[in-house]
């Protein structure tokens, strides 16, 4: 399947009109408009828990303002990505398992082979692009709703806007910003990925469909975890 | 003297390596109501799997217009599966799509015609199947009569030579089941396509097959064909003349 998917993925790469760009479109105003709400909810009380717990040792040296630090590079370069990555699993990955494996027990993936179109193209591809593309964008928005989250703690303690805005800039680097964003695009193919397999891999019965959803977020974060270790390291060897 | 259109040799039917049948031989002529049929898991759904391409089987060749489903790949298999339309036996209708795109799906893929075309001949497929009037409902807020009609009109949209229909009759009330015989002895005889069935239901079979072969679970094979109407009277095998005549 894996295989089937890459192949696939190359030859619509190589040729883009085979693209159902109708539908990739309708997957990523789902995955991505649609998740804006919850990302933003999940980033800003990350920023904002992260935040205070680091401002209490930090207050006892003065040195509070340096959350700022903290905070953006933490969220630029890990949890902007992760947070967003995982809630695209719990959110994406599950409704692509759902639907594909509805899809395999009403028969509707076998209509499309005898019909000659191949369901890899047809269900899979949209889906995998979609998620590829829209992860990143996703990203900087949580990255940014994260850091608002952060801001709000500063401000608590008197300092103004544009105190915690010019040690986050100051601070945070495009390479640390890229580092993240490149992360993001694997991770999206991962989701997408992951979740249609599961979807595909769905039995008859009852549970079915249940049992693929539940897999599809279980497999989702372990590789976003797995990947994300791999990631670290090999940034760290870059010295990024 | 009419073409065959689809020959089956030697086919052993089943899934990873186990034959439920074994060395199944049969012809089927262009144009007739060809109906396969057997008790309960006896394997009829397989072979039809098997007919359609979709399964391969553990051996044996299928021949459609002299070329075989099984081993054809490539270009070669998307213009055989072009020849052939599948309505399964429960539509199958893309859930996301209304009824009409369902219909359109398969000319938007496999045509260049513009679309306003493809609507028309979709339009068309939906009134050969009375299903003009539910352009714009989605699969869902169809009936079963109705799911089956749709999925026979979406099977024919690239005008194929040849119909299979998995349980065409399966879960519908006796008038909806009648309807659906008319349309397909309709379909048979204006538009001359040859049609491949599964099914049990007796009045059906009885109604609309030209010839049927039935399959023994026990046997692993084919225990009778020919004319229904006269399997039903022919008590030279017992199990045969008891299922057509509901003796248990």
């Amino acid at each position: 399947m894996v295989g089937e998917i890459t192949a696939a993925l190359l030859s619509c790469i190589k040729n883009p009109g085979r693209i159902r760009w109708a539908d990739t479109w309708m997957v990523a105003e789902r995955s991505g408009v649609n998740a804006l709400p919850i990302v933003a909810v999940i980033s800003f009380i990350v920023g904002l828990v992260m935040a205070f717990q680091a401002a209490i040792p930090m207050r006892m040296f003065g040195a509070e303002i340096y959350v700022a630090n903290l905070i953006g590079i933490a969220m630029v370069r890990e949890l902007g990505p992760l947070m967003t990555a995982i809630v695209l699993a719990g959110r994406s990955a599950s409704a692509f398992a759902a639907e594909i494996g509805t899809m395999k027990i009403n028969e509707e993936i076998d209509a499309l082979t005898v019909m000659g179109m191949e369901p890899v193209r047809f269900l899979i591809v949209p889906r995998v692009i979609a998620a590829t593309l829209i992860t990143p964008l996703l990203t900087v928005f949580s990255n940014f709703v994260g850091i608002l989250g952060g801001m709000v703690v500063i401000l608590s303690f008197g300092y103004p806007p544009i105190a915690y805005y010019n040690q986050v800039v100051g601070f945070v680097s495009w390479e640390d910003l890229a580092g993240g964003l490149v992360k993001c695009f694997v991770f999206g193919l991962l989701i997408a990925a992951t979740g249609c397999i599961r979807g595909y891999q769905t039995l008859r019965g009852p549970s079915a469909v249940g049992d693929a959803t539940t897999r599809a977020v279980v497999s989702s974060i372990i590789l976003i975890a797995v990947f994300d270790g791999i990631f670290s390291v090999i940034y760290f060897y870059l010295g990024i | 003297m009419k073409e065959t259109i689809i020959n089956v040799r030697h086919l052993f039917a089943g899934y990873n390596n186990t034959a439920i049948m074994e060395d199944l031989n049969f012809d089927i002529q262009s144009g007739e109501v060809f109906v396969i049929l057997g008790g309960s898991g006896c394997g009829k759904s397989t072979v039809l799997k098997h007919m359609i391409g979709l399964v391969p089987p553990v051996s044996g060749r299928i021949l459609i217009h002299g070329e075989d489903i099984v081993t054809a790949r490539g270009k070669a298999r998307n213009q055989l599966l072009g020849t052939i339309g599948v309505a399964f036996q429960n539509g199958a209708l893309f859930g996301s799509m209304t009824v009409l795109e369902n219909v359109m799906l398969p000319l938007m893929e496999f045509t260049d015609l513009p679309r306003q075309a493809i609507e028309a001949v979709a339009r068309v497929k939906l009134d050969l199947v009375d299903m003009g009037h539910a352009l714009y409902l989605q699969p869902d807020e169809l009936s079963g009569g109705m799911k089956k009609r749709a999925a026979i009109a979406r099977a024919m949209a690239l005008d194929p030579a040849i119909l299979f229909l998995d349980e065409p009759s399966a879960g519908l009330d006796p008038l909806t089941s009648a309807e659906l015989d008319r349309l397909i002895l309709e379909l048979a005889g204006s538009l001359n396509i040859t049609f491949v069935i599964v099914t049990h239901e007796l009045e059906s079979i009885l109604t609309i097959s030209d010839r049927v072969i039935m399959l023994g679970k026990q046997e692993k094979g084919i225990i009778a064909q020919g004319d229904p109407k006269k399997l039903k009277t022919d008590p030279s095998n017992p199990y045969v003349y008891n299922f057509f005549n509901r003796n248990p």
